[in-house]
């Protein structure tokens, strides 16, 4: 029967062709469309939790509250012993002391005094320890434009474009100027190691890097910093796992009230992402379900028309005693294979631009210059299993539909007229 | 009727007249606040979330151009020195060996965490040249009668644009000041006590500075002594006595 069918599909275009066109570029949409949104929204989970947020991050409550201004006044104190603490509750995962704090970077002239000048936000992490996975997570040698990563204390690393601004190169020295822990001034003299671009605007305009001990040191807060993070030993965020770990971690502290306990939270709950990544989803949601009834439409339509021209076949069929649930149902089928056909080249397209976006991406750095948001200035597509197979329910669904739809005329056909039908 | 409407004119005029002119005040303020130059050694008291920290420190102020502190308690900040020139300011610091020069906006924000900024702290500007003002009513502060004066700047380039103060009739010193910006919005609040006479004036020991935009309990700015209209050797306001 399908044999049959699918023969007949192949040898009258006119039954076929349409459809199927109609059906290839709709899943070739999709599937384009899935694998940009999944790129997008995998770079920036990625890059948030690589650079700010972890997985999961552990400040104290006062700082949780006014986290957008870094504020190392509200710090955790007894790092080292909280760390050892989830290093023995949570040994799989990576914990990890970072600290978050603005300032101004100062070039000194030949007397001393300041040549240039700038606002810079500082990273404070761990850059020497044998253990600290810190430099690979950042992957601080492939962002190294000049100079080298930092091998000791004292070496400050600071954007390509602070470097410019402040007229400074790798060997020149810097001298930071921010706020301790306290609220005293901090200055701290620093050699310049390198600059680093990161292909994120938020990064690129100011930033600068530190061993998070040579960060304790200048901003007063040995044995304190401002942010845990944690990184889940898959490496992918995942919001159960995220979610279970902090429900855990959170439960020992429910009791204290004190403003400086440690709170967990996980990577959705920080940077607005948890608006952002379920407004990207419903986005989604929405171009299928449009996709779908749009398809169906179009599929009914094309439906009718091929109905009419194909009038004198089902009159025929209907005469040589065919039933009509019959001739229903093999259209249906006949639906199925062409939902199957243009789902398939429809996924061969859609997977082949998506390519092409995975791999040169789209640079909207231009559009992003003034962001905050940790996200990329390319934004490239990201075929992962679920693409190759996302365009043939939407694919097949609005055939089927479109079908059905269409098809019901064959039940209005009077059997009694059918010869005065076909005389006519 | 022309006795009634004299009567009535003569009735508002006399009410009014008991207050003194807002000028009259302020120059009777400035007469005990400001002076030609002066040095004071002083405490400043800073209430964090976290507790309290001091921090000592030795400034000479000349009117609104000319400042030059030294901090000397704690050991962290000690050596510490900053010289203001107009709105130019320039900050030592000994662990760095560095001078660094900042740039004007850094005169209004805090200073070492405190309810303070660095015009705060580092000048001595005349009220009479910066603001209008009207008497308002009265009213007693701490048990002394007070004069409640409303000040508008009379330029743009002051830090707060309105303030209100409540000034002890008897000494002519402020008890309470309300630093307001243009928009209304309080920004601190100030409370001046232990009030003492010396050297012919009558002079705060003790300011309450709260910043009415960040949490904290506010900073306390003890004078812990005072020399108006000293000799003050003219290499003190260059950097060269930074270092």
């Amino acid at each position: 029967m399908i044999k049959f069918l699918f023969k007949g599909l192949l040898l009258d275009r006119h039954r076929s062709l349409f459809p199927i066109l109609t059906i290839t570029m709709g899943v070739a949409l999709t599937v384009i469309l899935h694998a940009w949104i999944n790129g997008i929204l995998g770079d920036m989970i990625d890059t948030n939790a690589r650079f700010a947020t972890g997985h999961v991050k552990i400040t104290t409550r006062a700082y949780a509250e006014n986290i957008d201004q870094m504020p190392n006044d509200l710090a955790m104190t007894g790092t080292d012993e909280l760390i050892s603490e989830l290093e023995k509750d949570y040994p799989d995962w990576d914990w990890v002391q970072r600290i978050q704090f603005g300032g101004i970077l100062d070039a000194p002239d030949e007397s001393g005094e300041t040549r240039s000048q700038g606002m810079a936000v500082g990273f404070a992490m761990d850059l020497f320890s044998d253990h600290s996975e810190e430099v690979e997570r950042l992957n601080l040698s492939e962002a190294i434009i000049q100079g080298r990563t930092p091998n000791q204390s004292g070496e400050i690393l600071i954007s390509e474009d602070l470097a410019e601004r402040l007229d400074v190169k790798p060997g020149d020295a810097l001298t930071l100027l921010s706020s301790t822990m306290y609220g005293s001034m901090a200055f701290q003299n620093f050699t310049l190691a390198g600059t680093v671009r990161f292909g994120m605007a938020a990064l690129d305009r100011g930033a600068m890097l530190i061993d998070i001990h040579d960060a304790q040191a200048a901003l007063d807060m040995v044995d304190a910093s401002g942010e845990i993070l944690g990184f889940s030993p898959t490496r992918f965020y995942n919001n159960e796992e995220a979610t279970q770990l902090t429900q855990s971690f959170n439960a020992k502290y429910a009791e204290d009230e004190d403003p400086f306990a440690p709170m967990m939270m996980r990577l959705r709950d920080q940077n607005d992402l948890a608006s952002m990544l379920d407004y990207i989803r419903s986005m989604i949601a929405l171009f299928i379900s449009v996709f779908i009834m749009a398809m169906g439409m179009v599929l009914w339509n094309s439906g009718l028309i091929g109905g009419l021209r194909r009038y004198g076949e089902i009159g025929v069929r209907l005469a040589i005693g065919e039933t009509k649930g019959h001739i229903y149902r093999s259209m249906i089928l006949e639906s199925v294979l062409i939902g199957m056909m243009g789902s398939i080249l429809g996924t061969v397209a859609g997977l082949g631009l998506a390519w092409l976006l995975q791999t040169y991406g789209i640079n909207i750095g231009n559009s992003v210059k003034d962001a905050t948001m940790m996200m990329p200035n390319t934004f490239r597509a990201h075929i992962t299993p679920p693409t190759y197979i996302i365009g043939f329910p939407p694919g097949i669904i609005a055939t089927v539909i479109g079908t059905s739809l269409s098809g019901i005329g064959i039940y209005r056909r009077q059997t009694a007229q059918l010869f005065k039908e076909l005389e006519a | 009727m022309f006795s009634k409407i004299l009567f009535i004119g003569l009735f508002i005029y006399s009410a009014f007249a008991q207050y003194p002119s807002g000028e009259e005040i302020l120059n009777s303020i400035d007469v005990n606040m400001s002076s030609r130059n002066r040095k004071v050694v002083s405490k400043m008291i800073i209430h964090g979330r976290r507790g309290s920290r001091t921090i000592e420190s030795r400034s000479w102020v000349e009117g609104t151009d000319k400042s030059f502190t030294e901090y000397l308690a704690p050991a962290r900040e000690k050596g510490t020195k900053m010289l203001k020139l107009d709105d130019r300011l320039w900050m030592y610091s000994p662990a760095t060996d560095r001078t660094i020069q900042i740039s004007g906006h850094m005169l209004r924000q805090s200073v070492m965490g405190s309810d303070l900024s660095y015009e705060d702290m580092m000048e001595d500007p005349k009220l009479i040249n910066d603001y209008d003002a009207v008497v308002t009513g009265e009213k007693d502060v701490d048990g002394r009668p007070c004069w409640i004066v409303e000040l508008t700047a009379k330029h743009a380039d002051v830090a707060y644009h309105f303030r209100k103060i409540w000034v002890d009739k008897a000494r002519n010193i402020p008890l309470k000041e309300d630093l307001i910006a243009k928009s209304g919005k309080l920004l601190k609040r100030m409370t001046l006590d232990n009030i003492t006479f010396m050297n012919g004036r009558w002079y705060p020991k003790r300011f309450v500075f709260k910043d009415m935009l960040k949490s904290g309990e506010g900073t306390e700015f003890l004078v812990e002594s005072i020399e108006f209209n000293v000799d003050i050797p003219e290499h003190l306001f260059t950097k060269a006595a930074l270092r």
